[in-house]
């Protein structure tokens, strides 16, 4: 059979999404924080995979998410239904495992060669150090937004999930940093739906 | 202390399993018998239960002893009778644990096993039957051979230099340090029982002859001249004090080195730990 | 509906999770990537519950104090990669010849050497089963997720137990650090072996007592038996023997001991075969995409199905012939240069074609190549 990667049809109820950006940003640990709030909000799958290298700081750093409501086979992502690239590098090296009209969403300070329009762009970093006061809730702030944009956990459960993880002395940081993620990525869904 | 006045020979047999075919592999002379009979009889003066006794050991002549002995008793791998005594200890802490090793076995392939043991400091006498040599295969170079020494595998005269086992055991954090010979055989037997009697981790190096291989190749002369030799050579502790390093050449050292009562053991700590644990301590 | 049993739970804590719901009371380690978090977490839970952790100096250290540690009456783990795993061959053997139970899990990551620590790999499969020196019958289990990970490390346990024997868990980089929503068994769901104890009075104890199923009874020191353990090549009673009569049904012990159950110790998964034109062959993290592709290609409108290996070791020869019997072909992926596939080649007809996908630069096979290679396949 010739034409059998034709007829392939990735499945639909598979949901994929990368965190992408350099070590130390928090990329792991996002995506760790999110597989616990889809397990606190839903009955879904989940599996989360990473990629490193010898490096603990700096480097590239990537990892993938997938949920899914049947029995997850392949744990690592096929092809991308969300993309959060923190830097540029991530994005150069991710970019072509995104979907057609996958969501992609990027550090729009750290991130300033973007391939297509279709985007939705925060300054993750920025908005950590002036809004919570530091640069190491950005992650939390893009999770909030992925939260607000894909609809995969609810609010509350995001924030048991993080508040689980947060270390003592950091919850209102990060309290914030959701309210702040999430605040800002209804503002871009809203201009969007103006488009 | 229950003193009992047996017929030494009847105190040995009574702890060499019943089952056990002998002749031993020991060669006729050979010095294990001795520091063998000093061990009996130090446990049978503490009188120690023998189910509460593992002896442990690797691979050479001096490593078959347990086998010989009506303990539980564990002959495992070259070098690796700590490690595995080191299991033994943790699991039952309550098990007087016994290594019995010699030079090449404790200080070559299980140089490792060896100060690690002595860091952790964990409740285990090791009993080092110092021959200076490889018996086992045949007469080769071991870490106590002496410089210049001969031996199957230092034909020219040896070029490396030895350790002392019991400065490295010292250095590493071993808390009970002696060393005696094969001829001082009461005040080894004494040693032993301190060694057994002290809460951390002991070592006894015994100087001893292999005058099949050491004694013959470096032109020692019999097993009865070898032991001479260890008695015209030994300077105890008080003595050697008084002595130059020059004056200290090709001598041994004999008596309780070091002794550090104080020394907390792995074993005990590590139950502090379980203690707070289990009464639901919370992790850092 | 959320469902608060369930925990994210990264595959080397499910195996820690699994060894304590098994029994495991001492765990000795020496840290190596990707295996750490066995040793942390050991570390972490074991004085929790009164068991013991210890970090050797080394892995030839570990698994001699995991040895000590079982032959004194505590059900003992320790887990490694492929160059500690290496280290550790020696006294593996030790485990066999004197039938102290034990789990060593290896999480593999690419070789030889130090290799690609950070990278997956399944090229330690034939180790598992013929690391040591010797004659000797080995069993290995390999889980593919989180969830199978606390099931075949009870499993690699109670194996241990019954059989008296050293038993590997093949995980690898993939499964050891995914993680993934599981819930974890309730006490008493999963069925528990221990060792069989003597029943007989200490001076009729035969340590190594030959019985029908060629499992001894095994006494833990302490208990009144004062018996020998040894390395060396021995009799009934642990002495070691240089006799025919002696040396040849210790030997065959080990074996049969495990080789006439094999029935009981294969376990697979079975997925899609019955009306299967071809069938994807594989175990571990390769497995997950052969399920994944297979899917896809039925969606397609293939005959494909999966043949998942729990159990490596014994090899489930009866179940691979009889489930490839009506096959026109069948494609094994694996994370290394052909391990398993060898195997497979041993208990296959020879007219029967078998593909090989193979990838060994430390990234896992995918559903995509999987198809791929089935599209040349078809």
């Amino acid at each position: 059979m010739k034409n059998l990667m034709d007829k392939i049809v990735l499945p639909s109820d598979r949901f994929e999404m990368r965190l992408s950006g350099s070590g130390g940003q928090g990329m792991v640990l996002a995506a760790v924080i999110f597989s616990e709030a889809v397990g606190f909000g839903s009955s879904k799958n989940v599996a989360q995979t990473q990629s490193y290298g010898p490096e603990a700081r700096g480097g590239a750093s990537k990892s993938d998410v997938v949920v899914s409501p049947s029995e997850i086979f392949y744990p690592k992502a096929i092809k991308l239904d969300l993309l959060l690239a923190m830097t540029q590098e991530a994005l150069d090296s991710y970019y072509s495992a995104l979907k057609d009209h996958g969501i992609l969403i990027i550090d729009d300070v750290l991130v300033t060669h973007v391939p297509t329009d279709d985007y939705y762009g925060l300054p993750f970093t920025r908005l950590a150090r002036e809004e919570c006061g530091h640069i190491m809730v950005a992650n939390v702030i893009a999770l909030a937004a992925i939260a607000e944009i894909t609809g995969l956990v609810g609010r509350e459960a995001l924030e048991q999930a993080v508040l689980a993880r947060a270390p003592r002395g950091t919850e209102d940081k990060n309290k914030k940093a959701i309210e702040v993620g999430i605040r800002e990525a209804a503002k871009l869904k809203a201009k969007r739906k103006k488009k | 202390m229950p003193v009992v006045e047996k017929q030494r020979s009847d105190v040995i047999l009574q702890y060499l399993r019943p089952k056990k075919k002998f002749p031993s592999v020991w060669c006729p002379g050979c010095g294990n018998g001795i520091v063998m009979g000093a061990l009996i009889r130090a446990i049978d003066k503490l009188g120690y239960k023998r189910d509460e006794v593992c002896c442990v050991s690797g691979i050479g002549c001096t490593s078959r002893m347990p086998v010989y002995l009506d303990f539980n008793s564990l002959h495992t791998a070259h070098g690796r009778a700590l490690a595995f005594a080191t299991g033994v200890k943790f699991a039952q802490p309550n098990m007087k644990v016994i290594v019995i090793t010699g030079d090449g076995d404790a200080l070559a392939i299980g140089g490792n096993h060896f100060i690690h043991a002595c860091r952790r400091n964990i409740d285990i006498t090791t009993i080092l039957i110092n021959n200076f040599i490889y018996g086992m295969t045949g007469g080769q170079g071991s870490p106590t051979t002496p410089a210049g020494a001969f031996s199957t595998t230092t034909p020219y005269g040896n070029v490396e230099k030895q350790f002392d086992p019991c400065g490295l055991a010292q250095a590493a954090g071993a808390s009970f340090v002696g060393r005696s010979t094969v001829f001082h055989t009461p005040q080894m037997e004494k040693m032993i029982m301190a060694a057994l009697e002290h809460k951390g981790f002991s070592l006894v190096e015994v100087i001893a002859n292999c005058h099949t291989y050491y004694g013959r190749l470096n032109k020692q002369g019999d097993p009865v001249a070898m032991v001479n030799s260890f008695k015209e050579n030994a300077v105890m502790l008080g003595k050697a004090q008084t002595m130059t390093p020059d004056q200290l050449k090709g001598k041994y050292v004999i008596g309780t080195l070091h002794e550090n009562k104080e020394a907390t053991e792995f074993c005990d700590e590590y139950q502090k730990v379980v203690d707070v644990r289990m009464a639901g301590g919370k992790a850092r | 509906m959320p469902t608060p049993k369930r925990k994210l739970l990264q595959g080397n804590i499910a195996c820690v999770q699994g060894a304590l719901y098994a029994g495991m009371r001492f765990f000795a380690g020496y840290p190596i990537t990707p295996s750490t978090e066995l040793a942390e977490g050991s570390s972490r839970e074991l004085p929790k519950i009164g068991g013991r952790f210890i970090q050797m100096e080394d892995e030839i250290a570990s698994i001699a104090a995991v040895i000590g540690a079982s032959v004194s009456g505590l059900k003992s783990m320790t887990a490694t990669s492929g160059p500690g795993y290496s280290l550790m061959v020696e006294l593996i053997g030790y485990a066999y010849i004197t039938e102290t139970p034990c789990v060593i899990v290896n999480v593999q990551r690419g070789g030889p050497s130090t290799g690609l620590p950070t990278k997956v790999s399944q090229s330690d499969t034939m180790q598992a089963r013929w690391g040591t020196h010797g004659d000797y019958t080995a069993i290995a289990v390999a889980p593919s997720t989180v969830a199978d990970t606390v099931t075949e490390t009870i499993r690699a346990f109670n194996l241990a137990e019954r059989f008296r024997t050293p038993v590997t868990v093949l995980l690898d980089e993939v499964i050891g650090h995914s993680r993934e929503l599981i819930t974890l068994p309730e006490p008493g769901e999963v069925k528990i072996y221990n060792r069989v104890k003597p029943t007989v009075p200490p001076e009729q104890f035969v340590p190594f007592v030959m019985t029908p199923n060629g499992v001894s009874p095994m006494a833990s020191y302490g208990e009144g038996y004062r018996y020998n353990v040894t390395g060396l090549t021995h009799d009934t009673m642990g002495f070691s023997t240089n006799r025919a009569d002696e040396i040849f049904p210790k030997l065959d012990k080990l074996r049969n001991k495990i080789m006439n159950y094999t029935d009981e110790i294969t376990k697979i998964r079975v997925e899609m075969m019955d009306d299967a034109e071809i069938a994807f062959i594989a175990y571990g993290s390769v497995a997950r995409a052969s399920l994944q592709a297979a899917t896809l290609a039925r969606q397609a409108g293939v005959k494909v199905g999966v043949i998942q290996l729990y159990t490596i070791w014994p090899f489930p020869d009866k179940e691979i012939q009889q489930l490839t019997e009506r096959c026109k072909a069948v494609i094994v992926g694996e994370l290394n240069m052909g391990q398993i596939v060898t195997e497979i080649r041993r208990i296959l007809p020879r007219e029967l074609p078998i593909h090989t996908m193979q990838r060994y630069d430390g990234d896992i096979l995918t559903p995509m190549q999987l198809l791929e290679k089935l599209q040349e396949v078809l």
